[in-house]
């Protein structure tokens, strides 16, 4: 344990600083509901292509069939995720992580830091990696993955993805018994801003929520994205995929959606989540991947004629 | 003579792939040697998490040299008239790298030798980069950067030294040299190995215990003398235990073993509970005392030294403490619901998308296990045990405990089952109806678990066979051969004669369309783990295709039987001749299969007397289902049948005559037939 507990703000602070400096650029949340930061388009796109990228940011998650009402010490409806991408994916990355922790104030040699493999799979995004769960002391608090495949398609450049669950790591930080006793920072609690939403985001998600209304938004959603995504306007179809795919979830969190239909969901979001992969390359190549920078790797990619040259059916 | 030492530096690498990459590093680094016709004297294996390596001693200074001697054109063909070399001569030097000058003459033809010379040992080390690290395969793949290159993890860096030189070559990126990495917290990033044979030692001084054996020999005795010391019982030779021992041998790299506790307030808990969230979940041994009681401690091993213990001891009890906390909730928020409560929710649980829910899977079950019930005569209270189990056996997926440990799947629902009011038998069956669950695993040991295993198990394949879900190749996502391999294993156990044609047949076109399959592949798919498990026991192929085919009804235990029967007598004596005889009444019977009654009047000699006399003694309701004694009948027909094709033709002119031929043929052929297809058998 470290001598001065971090609060939660301090810890977001310390991993922003620590990353900005190893390279990465801090982006804002994205502020669109996403049930992780990985669906983020500052991952989930940029993880597509040729292009380098380079990326840190929190990213409050909802995840409507985990909340609790707030009684639970662990789950909640939405938590929050710091979540660094790394493209390609650095020689380097582990002892980058490593010293994250450092600068938390968590020594190694103080601890039991293991990576455990865990490899990660999103199949409604049409999404897999290769990774570990990392371990201190026995308590998961990081996911690490090396993503092999994005929105179906194999990827050109690994992105290393490095998440955190904030709540874990400060609840092992400040060591307190559940989450709501987190101190989020200036003597203000986790339970003083988020006990009430938990129980009302709770309470709309299992019980409230107008069911016809989350079926047509679905729908239009999804008709927003094809026809957007047919027109080459690859981030407003993203945020209807979004959109698509946060509604799902408020339906499957009511249990409304029957076993079949629930099948069929997960696919059309899943169908969306491979084209505008597609689309988002596509895109980028016209633009001539500007952040691609190397000489050779933009000649592989760009080929003479200047269009993206992958096979990506 | 020297030493090579080759390391391969890896991001941690899955331990359950440690060890099999270790062995096919051998493997693969012997046959590269062979190739190469270089001597080494041991090749000596490593591996930790983070890195393969492989120490060869005594390599000589130099691969063999060896001579070939090839033969060229004759004589007569490698000069023309003019006594000149033809082209074919010359064509035969060229290829050979080497001139006529060359060529000696022996025996009528024209011969180079060729001679290649030793290869120093460096020089064919570096080829080892391509020829054996990039050519090992993983049952997991990744790549990483910019490259297209897969390998289990990424490669961070390669050591490669003949005795104190490095030897040169890369992979990827990554260049060899005499650069290992210690421990990653213990030691420094980069160690300098003086000297090849110096390896072992080098990575100790920097923490790292690289020999695999050595190093588990380490942890499991730091945890005896843990376990010794407080005097708890420690069972490290169970399956489970080495398993995990194996496990966490390949999670670390300087092992420290420590032992921690927890409230004893949760031992109300079942057992099961906290073994998994102690042994699966966390990686930790839990200990008993001398009574057999699990005790509020357990043990694991750190990936470090002795200092600062104390906080690696306090995190992990709280993780466990977290887990165990939400097993009791569980454990208590479940018992307040009811059986009925959870089957509501089972409606509408995916069994698998395409096939529809897990209750209507159950409703087929049931309706299968009856059918079993009542072929195996079960009595009134176990059919009405099926009965009851069938409505139910799947509730405990819905509880909180079962959400949280889906490991627990059927033990929870025994323990809850028991809880809720239901007899021992029904409780019992939930439990064992996933038995075996692996190839060797226990078989349920209840005949009403067992009922419910073999239906449950039967409607998966049927069901995922219609929906097209059918294994290839090594690819079996949904465990249907291990299914299938329960349902042969779980009859033979219990010696259960069951006719699983016509019951499938009857199961298949009652379900309609989400059944809708072809009998016979599903008994070819079944019949196949009889096949698999008779050749596992060391049965001649011959023999177990000869009792697998002509399944008949397809009674697997009897088939079982008759393989075992064929495979008794394939040793006696006369077996080469009874075959010979059986085989030849066989080819001939099935030319006119027929079941007319044997008329004695239209014998026209002895030898057909005989046979009919020899044959009319069976008493064919005794032997049907007795493989030992149907063989033994038949194997006494055998003289009889000899003498019957030496003086007998069978097709005679006269019909009625050669009717009455092929009907006492039949008679003996449908005999046959219940002990296989004996023309599978290869007689030597």
């Amino acid at each position: 344990m470290t001598d001065k507990k971090l609060s939660l703000q301090d810890i977001i602070l310390t991993l922003q600083q620590y990353w900005a400096k190893q390279g990465a650029n801090l982006m804002q949340a994205y502020d669109n509901e996403v049930g992780a930061g990985t669906q983020s388009p500052y991952t989930f796109l940029r993880a597509n292509g040729p292009e380098p990228w380079n990326a840190a940011y929190v990213q409050p998650s909802r995840r409507p069939a985990d909340g609790r009402y707030g009684d639970n010490p662990n789950r909640l409806f939405q938590h929050h995720q710091f979540q660094v991408v790394m493209k390609p994916s650095p020689e380097n990355i582990q002892e980058l992580y490593l010293g994250s922790l450092e600068a938390l104030g968590i020594k190694p040699l103080e601890h039991d830091i293991r990576f455990v493999e865990d490899n990660w799979e999103n199949p409604s995004m049409g999404a897999a990696g290769i990774g570990w769960e990392v371990w201190l002391d026995g308590m998961e608090v990081t996911q690490f993955t090396y993503f092999q495949q994005v929105g179906g398609i194999e990827v050109d450049s690994v992105t290393a993805e490095v998440t955190y669950g904030l709540e874990r790591l400060a609840s092992y930080i400040q060591d307190v018994p559940t989450v709501y006793d987190l101190e989020w920072g200036n003597g203000v609690l986790y339970g003083d801003i988020f006990k009430e939403p938990e129980y009302e985001h709770s309470t709309y998600a299992f019980e409230k929520s107008d069911q016809h209304m989350l079926l047509r938004h679905f729908d239009e959603f999804e008709a927003e994205a094809t026809r957007l995504l047919d027109l080459g306007l690859v981030h407003p179809a993203y945020d209807y995929i979004l959109k698509s795919s946060h509604t799902f979830n408020l339906l499957d969190a009511r249990g409304t959606v029957s076993v079949t239909e629930r099948a069929g969901y997960l696919h059309r979001i899943r169908t969306m989540a491979r084209k505008v992969s597609k689309v988002f390359i596509e895109e980028r190549a016209k633009l001539g991947f500007p952040l691609l920078k190397d000489h050779d790797l933009r000649k592989k990619y760009l080929g003479e004629n200047g269009k993206y040259t992958k096979e990506n059916a | 003579m020297s030493t090579f030492l080759l390391e391969i530096g890896l991001e941690e690498v899955p331990a359950h792939l440690v060890t099999s990459s270790e062995g096919q590093l051998i493997e693969r680094t012997k046959k590269f040697l062979t190739e190469h016709r270089l001597t080494v004297g041991a090749v000596k294996p490593y591996s930790t998490p983070r890195r393969l390596a492989i120490q060869l001693t005594d390599v000589a200074a130099e691969s063999k040299s060896l001579s070939e001697e090839k033969r060229g054109p004759s004589i007569d063909r490698a000069k023309d008239d003019a006594g000149q070399w033809t082209k074919a001569a010359l064509g035969f030097a060229r290829g050979q790298g080497a001139t006529p000058e060359d060529f000696e003459t022996r025996d009528g033809y024209v011969w180079l030798t060729k001679h290649t010379e030793g290869v120093p040992a460096k020089d064919i080390l570096a080829k080892i980069g391509d020829e054996v690290v990039s050519e090992m395969k993983f049952s997991t793949y990744m790549k990483w950067a910019n490259n297209s290159f897969q390998y289990v993890r990424p490669i961070r860096w390669l050591v490669a030294l003949l005795d104190k030189e490095v030897v040169d070559f890369n992979v990827l990126d990554v260049q060899t040299g005499r650069f290992t990495r210690g421990h990653r917290f213990l030691s420094n990033e980069h160690v300098e190995i003086p000297a090849a044979i110096e390896y072992v030692q080098t990575l100790k001084s920097a923490n790292v215990i690289v020999d695999a054996d050595e190093r588990k020999h380490e942890i499991s005795s730091q945890l005896t003398t843990i376990a010794k010391e407080h005097d708890w019982v420690l069972a490290l030779d169970s399956d489970a235990a080495q398993d995990l021992l194996e496990e966490v041998n390949n999670i670390v790299e300087w092992p420290t073993a420590f032992s921690g506790g927890f409230d004893e307030k949760y031992l109300e808990i079942p057992d099961e509970v906290l073994i998994t969230s102690m042994r699966e979940h966390q990686r930790f041994f839990f200990v008993k005392n001398n009574e057999g009681d699990l005790l509020p401690y357990f043990l694991s091993v750190r990936n470090g030294n002795q200092e600062h213990l104390d906080n690696v001891i306090a995190g992990n009890e709280k993780v466990l403490v977290a887990r165990l906390e939400d097993a009791e909730f569980f454990y208590k928020e479940d018992q307040t619901k009811s059986i009925n409560d959870y089957m509501e929710k089972v409606k509408k649980l995916v069994f698998h998308e395409k096939i529809g829910t897990v209750y209507e899977h159950m409703q087929r079950t049931g309706a299968l296990a009856k059918s079993l019930a009542q072929l195996l005569q079960f009595n009134d209270k176990q059919i009405a045990d099926v009965t009851r189990v069938s409505d139910i056996y799947k509730f405990d997926l819905m509880t909180g405990m079962v959400g949280e440990f889906d490991e627990l799947q059927g033990v929870m629902g025994e323990q809850y089952a028991k809880l809720f009011g239901e007899n021992d038998a029904v409780a019992t069956a939930i439990k064992e109806h996933y038995m075996p669950t692996s190839a060797t695993g226990e078989i349920a040991q209840s005949d009403i678990g067992a009922v419910l295993a073999i239906a449950d198990k039967l409607d998966a394949i049927v069901t995922f066979f219609a929906a097209g879900l059918i294994p290839s190749g090594s690819n079996d996502p949904y465990g249907l051969r291990r299914a299938a391999t329960g349902i042969v294993r779980t009859l033979q156990d219990k010696q259960w004669h069951i006719a699983l044609e016509p019951l499938l047949r009857q199961f298949i076109e009652l379900q309609g369309t989400v059944a809708k399959v072809e009998v016979a592949v599903v008994l070819d798919f079944i019949l196949d783990r009889v096949r698999k498990l008779t050749l596992d026991v060391g049965i001649r192929q011959d023999l177990v295709m000869a009792g697998i085919n002509r399944a008949g009804s397809v009674d697997i235990v009897y088939i079982v039987d008759r393989i075992k029967t064929l495979a008794t007598h394939s040793e006696d004596d006369n077996f080469r001749d009874v075959v010979e005889a059986l085989t030849r009444v066989d080819r001939l019977a099935v030319k006119q299969v027929t079941n007319d009654k044997v008329n004695p009047a239209l014998f026209e000699n002895n030898a057909e007397t005989e046979l009919y006399q020899a044959t009319d003694l069976f008493k064919v309701d005794y032997l049907v289902g007795r493989s030992e004694e149907l063989y033994q009948a038949l194997a006494k027909l055998q003289k009889p049948i000899a003498r019957y094709f030496e003086e007998t033709m069978v097709n005679s002119e006269n019909d009625d005559v050669k009717n009455n031929r092929y009907a006492q043929l039949n008679v003996i052929h449908r005999l046959i037939n219940k002990l296989g297809d004996l023309e599978q058998i290869v007689i030597k």
